[in-house]
């Protein structure tokens, strides 16, 4: 690759964790302010895996994944207001203000959603990949999950049906060693989770999560070779989260110190160095595109939250819509059944 | 005597902490309960007195829970789980249904299964689905499990020393709205005020009977409050015990009042009120002047937390209950 190509590719990818990272700060802010209600579950300090992985998937892929999604949502393209009126409860929102932060949804993106139940996501990604191969589709489903969820009996099922019938799955455990309260160690009994898939007959490696281009060079990798193959693949991609479980969460259960450590490798500043590192940008100019990057993204976000305000919500009587099909009579004349 | 103002959550709390004293075959399970002590801090402590094998923080596996559960209960354990939400009850619903329930038939009476699955169950806490729901009738549909669900503090302290002590299973639904809801009782009693599967009378009244379990028993309180101001006396009943269902109470009032508004925050389509409707219906169709009528959620999804008042049954909806059947 050239210069201009490292360059854009880097840029890329740091622009994309900033915009990440700066939305959540401001949902923070709108959260205290009562604008956002429920929960919010922050992915800030693990943009790196938002943008590495869902960053390098073609259109046609698609993505499961948790409630920890908003990283995942923007890098897959999920327009911003929408995702923000979806926040606000809107009837604009992404999912019509009825899913809020946690069920983020856009089917024509291919993004199915972000999922409240733990792990409840993993069989509908081994489905979709099913429909894909049975019908010679290339496309993968990324399903991404935390390490708490590898210990339900979802995910081992699900490991086991797609490398048993050989789906294009990419199971994606964002291993940021906390599930709610609970270390790794006190979740796992190995906590060597690539290992443990690797077990089911997946090819399963450990990725430095907090290295945006590793996450990105890994997933190249691995979606090349599910498309290839036709076979699972399994990352388990190394983070940590910089924040609190939830809103709710006082974040008594690790150390302040453990924090410190790990926001040494933040990947935002990590990508920053590398940069002038590697010599693609002086310290100055950093700063000046930086600065440059934030204004844009700053103005992304307040144009968001602007029309995230003034949108309506759903009607209530609108409530009992969408909840089964408008036709189920017509099914009914299908199945020998009268129409009434 | 000890006169003590203290939350629906704490009350379970103590409730649970007198249930370990008396019998060190009490254990807990459930994910961060100890440590963090539970996301509604119900456990908070008990590990810290009762160690980590009598408090067990359990990683995310709810079908694991409540079958490892059944296990120790086999064993002559009572455990007690805790599910952190009622809508992640779900993947632990098949050892529920399968096994918790079924075990002692099985058996042909051989065996008991004393266990406990606590749920913080209901709406109204600004939570999106999964977090506000009301599963309690798919339990109740289940032979071989008994459901119960509070609504004050002083029943929760002693429900749950009951349910801890009875030697079925019992599904134990926490009103979550109302865990910090305060109540002065005497803590140190030595008998519970009444059985576990007992309806309670909480209010006498002669027009029309109000039943209720759980978070709306308070709202049904304050509508029977209002409908004294304009003239219409309401007798309100907690039901307490949804499986057995104390059928008994409801229709002894209905004989009285001759009018019947069932409330609950589930959808009324096949909810408890249906069944309580029907055997209500079969047992007082002489002495009704008016059909039973539901009070419940609608049959959608539960709502944005910015919709949820619209979906929860409110005073003004109950009392539109009891102007319809008053209607009659
Ligand atoms: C089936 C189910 N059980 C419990 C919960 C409550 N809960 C929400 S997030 C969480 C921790 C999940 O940890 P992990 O999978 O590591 O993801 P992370 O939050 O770290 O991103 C728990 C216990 C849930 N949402 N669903
Ligand atoms: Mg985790």
């Amino acid at each position: 690759m050239t210069r201009e190509l490292f360059l854009e590719l880097f840029t890329g990818l740091l622009r994309e964790m900033i915009r990440i990272r700066r939305f959540e700060e401001k949902c923070v802010e709108l959260y205290s302010a009562t604008k956002i209600r429920g929960f919010l579950h922050l992915c800030i300090g693990e943009e790196a895996v938002a943008v590495g992985v869902v960053g390098a998937l073609s259109e046609d892929d698609a993505v499961v994944s948790t409630y920890r999604e908003h990283g995942h949502a923007l890098a897959r393209g999920v327009p911003m207001p929408s995702i923000m009126a979806e926040m606000f409860g809107k009837a604009t929102g992404c999912s019509g203000g009825r899913g809020g932060s946690m069920h983020l949804f856009d089917a024509s993106r291919r993004f199915y959603g972000g999922n409240a139940i733990v792990a409840g996501g993993m069989p509908v990604a081994v489905g979709l990949a099913l429909a894909d191969h049975l019908s010679d589709d290339r496309a993968v489903t990324v399903c991404l999950f935390g390490d708490g969820a590898f210990a339900e009996g979802e995910f081992h099922e699900s490991a086991n049906l797609a490398a048993l019938w050989n789906l294009p799955v990419l199971f994606c455990c964002e291993n940021n060693r906390y599930a709610m309260g609970t270390a790794l160690a006190r979740e796992h009994a190995s906590t060597d989770l690539a290992m443990r898939a690797a077990a089911y007959g997946m090819v399963a490696w450990t990725v430095d999560g907090m290295d945006v281009i590793a996450v990105r060079e890994a997933t190249d990798r691995a979606l090349e070779y599910v498309r290839d193959s036709g076979k699972p693949c399994f990352l388990e991609l190394r983070t940590y989260r910089f924040r609190a479980h939830s809103m709710y969460d006082p974040d008594r259960y690790r150390d302040k110190s453990e924090i410190a450590t790990w926001k040494k490798s933040d990947p935002i500043p990590a990508l920053e160095a590398k940069l002038v590192s590697d010599g693609l940008m002086t310290p100055a100019e950093v700063e000046r595109w930086r600065a440059g990057v934030e204004a844009e993204v700053d103005a992304e976000i307040a144009a968001a939250v602007e029309s995230a305000d003034a949108a309506p919500l759903e009607p209530v009587e609108d409530l009992l819509r969408h909840v089964t099909t408008e036709a189920a009579d017509g099914v009914a004349l299908l199945a020998g059944g009268r129409s009434t | 005597m000890a006169l003590e103002k203290v939350t629906l959550g704490k009350s379970i709390t103590n409730g649970l902490r007198k249930a370990m004293e008396a019998d060190p075959k009490v254990v807990l399970i459930g994910e961060d309960i100890g440590k963090l002590g539970g996301v509604f801090r119900i456990t908070e402590g008990l590990q810290k007195d009762f160690g980590e094998e009598r408090v067990i923080d359990s990683p995310l596996a709810e079908s694991g829970i409540v079958g490892t559960a059944v296990g120790m209960a086999l064993r002559g354990y009572r455990p007690v789980c805790e599910i952190q939400f009622d809508g992640f009850v779900y993947p632990a619903f098949d050892q529920i249904v399968s096994q918790v329930a079924k075990m002692r038939a099985r058996s042909l009476g051989a065996l008991k299964i004393p266990m406990v699955i606590r749920i913080p169950f209901g709406g109204g806490i600004g939570s999106p689905e999964h977090h506000s729901e009301s599963p309690e009738a798919y339990f109740a549909h289940t032979a071989g499990l008994r459901v119960v669900a509070c609504s004050n503090p002083e029943d929760a302290h002693w429900m749950i020393r009951q349910a801890v002590a009875c030697d079925d299973p019992v599904i134990f639904f926490e009103p979550k709205r109302r865990y910090h809801d305060r109540a002065e009782y005497d803590t140190a009693a030595a008998s519970a005020p009444r059985g576990l599967f007992e309806a309670n009378v909480i209010r006498q009244g002669t027009d029309v009977t109000l039943v209720g379990y759980g978070p709306v028993v308070k709202t049904m309180i304050e509508s029977a409050a209002a409908a004294e101001a304009e003239g219409t006396s309401i007798e309100v009943i907690d039901l307490r015990s949804l499986s057995p269902l104390p059928i008994d109470t409801i229709v002894s009032s209905v004989r009285k009042t001759g009018r019947l508004v069932v409330v609950h925050e589930a959808s009324s389509f096949l909810g408890m009120a249906s069944e309580i409707s029907a055997q209500v219906t079969e047992q007082c169709f002489y002495e009704l002047e008016a059909p039973v009528i539901r009070v419940g959620g609608a049959n959608i999804p539960y709502p944005p937390s910015r919709m949820e008042e619209e979906f929860l049954p409110d005073l003004d909806r109950i009392l539109d209950g009891v102007d319809r059947a008053l209607a009659y």
